[in-house]
């Protein structure tokens, strides 16, 4: 890791007036991605700006119902925060399954969004790679490419987004808010993701010195009938080769309302608008779950090694509407 | 307050005075603020009780605590602990006698080369202190995040859920 400076912020306006004033300068939340890219050389920041002390660490309800998750809030706080278990179990379900406990206590909600992909190449400085360094190449294309994504790609980038929580929080429709010197923004939050295309170093909107200051899910019933399933090499403390998040209510046995994203197959959290469209008014059965899911695959691209993820996907998005469906109309 | 501490002052690239409290004492230690909290406990402080595995957040043989939750010191910043209450393995035996689950994972053998204990011992302390050890499954996944690379997961498991239980004499729950 190279030399970098350090400050501790107190309140939002100085947080981002500092990083804003300095364009060798980053902020500083629980670190597990941040001091990672420092140390492998993937990123080079001079200065950390430590935004732990910021008071943007709220998960609460909002008078219209909607969840406001604070940009500080730790990724277990928000787990077992009663109020998500319960209105959002997806939300919850996708924390818990992620990282360890204890990067869990130290990750935050904002730090989460901007995790950098875990492709090999991307954190091998001596390989070529167009997210790190525009123009290089990719060697993911013809190496190892097994973990790596069939939708959302493009000949320039095929690395898949390895956030969990945002997979779920792009199947309810969330808005990540931004604060900068200009003012507030608010990004829905399927705007906020970018496909790699031809610029794969882009992966969000935000400029520098943008801050995160919340999340914000609205307020969903459906959202009380919800899960998070992940499938992975092992069983825990490893990333998706495929998940689902989804939400479903059914009427006297038909999809009434349904929301699926995508995790571990695509190069930005998923959402499965084609299979919901597909699902829509249709029987609760196998069967139409296996036709919208295989819909949503339908133009996916494999790799030599990561055709299997094809299949993979379509079984977790058919487990999953089937574990909600056997549920009952619960909500 | 010295004035390297006030909040928005800038501090380093190069060496600053860093003031940690650490099992209860305080320290000043020299360092960069790019120096991990794992390498400040085991270079500048001789506490090396931390382990370093993997230097990526990956296995949790560096687990401390920091304000009483369970972290990995690779990932974490020294200088980022000023004014927070830092509890390596260190710090866990109380004058001398051993905490319960020290004391577990010597009478159920819960390691053979030691590499990743230190790390599981903090991890476990802490696990019971949050309410995750209900049931085996539910320790195994909230202890996923140490890796033990010689498979001592069974016994592991029973040292914790003698101390959950309050069985073998090795006492109750984390204090
Ligand atoms: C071994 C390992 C396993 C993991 N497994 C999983 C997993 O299974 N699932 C999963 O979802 N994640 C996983 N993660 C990723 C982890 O969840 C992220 O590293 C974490 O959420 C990042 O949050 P942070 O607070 O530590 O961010 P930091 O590392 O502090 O910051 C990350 C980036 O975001 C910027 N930033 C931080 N906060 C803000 C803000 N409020 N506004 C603007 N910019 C900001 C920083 O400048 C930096 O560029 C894993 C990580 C590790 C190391
Ligand atoms: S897949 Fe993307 S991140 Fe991986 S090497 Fe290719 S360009 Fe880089
Ligand atoms: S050394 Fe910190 S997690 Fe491996
Ligand atoms: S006892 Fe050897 S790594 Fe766990």
């Amino acid at each position: 890791m190279r030399p970098v400076s350090y400050s501790r912020v107190r309140d939002v306006a100085t947080a981002i007036a500092t990083v804003t004033a300095d364009a060798g300068a980053a902020y500083l939340a629980g670190g597990t991605t941040k001091v990672d890219m420092l140390r492998i050389y993937a990123e080079a920041s001079q200065r950390l700006v430590d935004i732990n002390d910021l008071p943007i660490d709220h998960i609460e309800v909002q008078p219209d119902g909607a969840l406001r998750i604070g940009a500080m809030a730790r990724m277990n706080d928000v787990a077992m925060a009663p109020l998500v278990m319960e209105r959002f179990p997806v939300i919850s379900e996708a924390l818990v399954l992620g990282a360890s406990a204890q990067l869990r206590n130290m990750a935050s909600m904002g730090g989460n969004m901007l995790q950098r992909t875990r492709c090999t190449y991307f954190r091998d400085a001596e390989a070529s790679c167009n997210k790190r360094e525009p123009g290089s190449g990719c060697d993911a294309l013809t190496g190892v490419n097994r973990g790596h994504a069939v939708l959302g790609t493009s000949k320039h980038c095929i690395a898949t987004h390895p956030s969990d929580v945002a997979v779920a929080l792009t199947a309810l429709d969330a808005v990540i808010h931004v604060q900068n010197t200009g003012g507030h923004h608010a990004y829905p939050i399927d705007d906020f993701f970018l496909l790699p295309g031809g610029t794969p170093q882009r992966e969000h909107p935000l400029n520098h010195g943008d801050l995160i200051t919340a999340i914000e899910v609205p307020a969903l019933p459906v959202g009380r009938n919800s899960l998070y399933l992940k499938v992975r090499d092992r069983e825990s403390y490893e990333f998706a080769l495929a998940s689902a998040a989804c939400a479903l209510r059914l009427e006297n046995g038909v999809v009434a309302e349904v929301r699926l994203a995508l995790g571990g197959v695509a190069t930005k959290p998923w959402r499965a608008r084609r299979a919901e469209r597909a699902l829509l008014g249709q029987p609760a059965t196998r069967e139409s779950f296996a036709r919208a899911a295989a819909e949503e695959m339908s133009d996916a691209v494999a790799r030599p090694m990561n055709e299997f993820k094809i299949e993979l996907a379509q079984r977790t998005m058919v487990r999953a509407l089937e574990t909600l469906a056997a549920r009952g109309d619960v909500s | 307050m010295v004035a390297s501490h006030l909040p928005d002052a800038v501090q380093g690239p190069g060496p600053v005075d860093v003031v940690l409290n650490v099992n209860g004492a305080t320290h000043v230690v020299r360092i960069e603020p790019r120096v991990s909290l794992l390498d400040c406990l085991r270079d500048h402080m001789n506490l090396t009780g931390a382990k370093k595995g993997c230097n990526q957040g990956a296995c949790g043989a560096c687990t401390v605590w920091v304000d009483k939750r369970r972290v990995v010191a690779c990932l974490t910043l020294a200088i980022a602990c000023e004014g927070r209450e830092i509890t390596t393995i260190e710090g866990l035996a109380e004058n001398g006698i051993l905490h319960p689950m020290q004391k577990a994972f010597l009478s159920e053998d819960a390691f053979q080369c030691g590499y990743c204990t230190p790390g599981q011992i903090m991890s476990a302390v802490a696990l019971l202190a949050e309410g995750h050890a209900g049931s085996d499954a539910e320790i195994a996944e909230w202890m996923s995040g140490n890796i033990c690379r010689c498979a001592a997961y069974p016994n592991i498991r029973t040292a914790i859920r003698d101390v959950r239980d309050g069985v073998g004499g090795v006492g109750s729950a984390a204090r």
